[in-house]
């Protein structure tokens, strides 16, 4: 008993403590950080309560044009009348859960393959058939499902398509032209030098154009590309130029030693690269990398300069019909979320990735 | 401790006046050697002098640009097919260990044999597991080089080149980057590993290890082999003057 009453004795006081405490070391301490909470305080007072308002108690959510105009809030009818074209474009309206289910495929796949655990053989398949089901999906003229011609896919499904291919392409491609360019042959290197520096210099715009205007010209009379693939290659070949240069400053930040000991145990070149220096230099910029990713994942925008109609096209089109007009804060909030939520997910697995992937430290 | 201290028949390694130049500066100055398969060599000298080139011509780690270098019978030409056999024979280990850090100590011994050797994966683990409790370190088999101390690592690195099974073994100051508790440690595997007939050429200023296990110790400074006898001649009676300033500074 007497033990108990010491140790109560030997407590903390309770401003250091608990909620009062982590109030006063994280917002109050000193005069310069307990002014700034003040402020801080004040400009929430003033700014949240009508953002509440405008967004959740005065708006409309499943009303016509018309009526969104009389109330005083947020018009999200906007969204709820038209997310089947702001999410699908052009695509036939009854077939809408062809691109719904490729989309899924899709989601789940990427989310099965987030545990390194699952790498195994099966997981390879798995993907093989699931992109198989996601371009039968899409396409359609086999069991039954109507032919959708491509010039028809946009929105979300053709975001999603242009950017999950171009990132996968391009990571593979820009870790060769990394090793290409640190190469002791000098065709090689050369080659790849010119490539990574041609390519970023110019704005990703300019070569999409050229993938769309240009490019068909020195193609013989009858012969087209489709356009979506034409898009697709421009990213592809624009990204992996950026993710070249980063690579290589994962593979110039390893020491010497590691080329040595490798090549002294009789390692030949493919297999330095495969077993030892890539896996600890591309480890190295996993968060450059995902830099670039994210960057050009926002950057598939881009195709509406060439007239696909991606997520963001879309909704510009929406917005162009005279009875949603004036709704653009209500369709970017949601376009926004929609791109928050992909490029929030790929820094996520990234940091999960470096965490797994840094055992070894 | 008594080791055996004559060399067997047969030729190992062969230097016929080879040159080097790193630029401008001419590291190796037509060194001739030649090293019989079993003999031990310690090479000794003040830094920059070349010892450690020489030792790296040896596995085509640095290229020499005149002269003849033969190792086991096959000469070091830029055949690189030539180049990646005689790696796989001569094991070399460094000064600062150069374990690969993402990969578990036994994955690390594993990885020549499983990729360079072919051997089977589970064989391979089994060799590497040998050769750990060889160097005394089987305990540490599912760590990562990250966690060990100096010299557990080097004694890794030391496993790690027996695991190829090689006919030569290259140390190149494997000491010199040890805590001084740590060096015995790694010294008595190397003694062990002279015990057991390995065809040794050791870069090391550990004039101990050169007297107990070196059949030959050779003095190098300015890109030649200035002298070489046996440890009992070297240490009584060098020969030249640079010899025995050296030996003055490094014995105190």
């Amino acid at each position: 008993m007497k033990q108990a009453v010491q140790a109560e004795e030997l407590r903390p006081p309770v401003t250091s403590i608990g909620v009062i405490g982590w109030i006063k070391n994280n917002l109050f301490n000193g005069t310069p950080n307990s002014v700034l909470t003040l402020v801080t305080l004040f400009f929430l007072w003033k700014t949240v309560p009508p953002l509440f308002r405008w967004a959740f108690l005065d708006s409309a959510w499943h009303t016509t044009g018309q009526a969104c105009r009389e109330a005083a809030g947020a018009c999200w009818s906007i969204i709820s009348m038209n997310y089947r074209f702001i999410l699908f474009g052009f695509y036939p309206y009854e077939e809408h859960w062809r691109p719904f289910l490729a989309m899924m495929i899709l989601v789940g796949l990427l989310f099965y393959s987030r545990d390194r655990n699952h790498w195994k053989k099966t997981l390879a398949y798995a993907w093989i058939i699931g992109l198989f089901a996601m371009g039968l999906l899409m396409k359609g003229g086999l069991f039954g499902l109507p032919s959708v011609e491509s010039t028809q896919w946009g929105g979300l499904p053709l975001t999603l398509l242009l950017a999950i291919f171009g990132l996968t392409a391009a990571y593979p491609l820009g870790v060769i032209l990394a090793l290409g360019r640190r190469s002791k042959m000098r065709g090689i290197k050369v080659l790849c030098i010119l490539y990574i520096e041609l390519i970023r210099g110019v704005p990703l715009i300019s070569l999409l154009f050229m993938s769309s205007i240009i490019f068909p010209l020195f193609l013989p009379e009858g012969v087209t590309f489709n356009k979506i693939l034409r898009a697709q290659v421009a990213i592809i070949l624009f990204t992996a130029a950026y993710i070249a240069e980063v690579v290589r400053g994962g593979l110039q930040g390893m020491a010497r030693g590691q080329y040595e000991a490798a090549e002294s145990i009789g390692l030949n070149y493919y297999l330095t690269m495969r077993l030892i220096i890539l896996p600890q230099a591309l480890k190295i910029v996993i968060p450059p990398t995902v830099s670039i990713l994210i960057s050009a994942f926002k950057d598939t925008s881009l195709v509406v300069i060439i007239a696909l109609f991606d997520l963001l096209k879309t909704t510009q089109s929406v917005l162009s019909n005279p009875e949603w007009m004036g709704f653009s804060r209500e369709a970017y909030v949601f376009v926004a979320i929609l791109y928050f939520l992909g490029c929030f997910s790929m820094s996520n697995y990234s940091r999960k990735l470096e965490r797994e992937l840094s055992r070894g430290d | 401790m008594n080791i055996e201290k004559k060399a067997s028949e047969g030729q190992m390694i062969e230097f016929l006046d080879v040159h080097k130049w790193f630029g401008e500066f001419h590291v190796l100055q037509g060194i001739n050697l030649s090293v019989d398969k079993q003999e031990r060599i310690v090479i000794c000298g003040p830094s920059g002098s070349g010892k450690s080139t020489l030792i790296r011509c040896i596995n085509r780690l640095e290229e020499h640009q005149r002269g003849r270098i033969v190792v086991d019978g096959i000469e070091l030409i830029n055949n690189i097919k030539n180049i990646e056999k005689i790696r796989a024979e001569v094991g070399m280990v460094f000064q600062h260990f150069n374990l690969f850090p993402h990969l578990t100590i036994v994955q690390n011994l594993s990885l020549g044999p499983i990729w360079v050797r072919k051997t089977p994966k589970k064989e391979a683990e089994e060799t590497a597991m040998y050769y750990l409790e060889k160097v005394h370190i089987a305990e540490q088999a599912r760590k990562y080089p990250g966690q060990l101390s100096g010299g557990q690592q080097q004694r890794v690195a030391i496993a790690r080149s027996l695991c190829m099974n090689p006919k030569v073994m290259l140390f190149d100051e494997p000491t010199s980057a040890l805590d001084p508790e740590m060096i015995k440690e790694v010294l008595d595997v190397m003694i062990e590993l002279a015990q057991e007939g390995m065809t040794m050429i050791v870069v090391t200023h550990e004039m101990g290890f050169a007297k107990s296990v070196a059949h030959r110790v050779l003095f190098m400074d300015f890109g030649k082999i200035v002298e070489g006898n046996t440890p009992e001649e070297f240490f009584k009676n060098p020969q030249h003057e640079r010899t025995k300033l050296f030996l003055s500074q490094i014995l105190h």
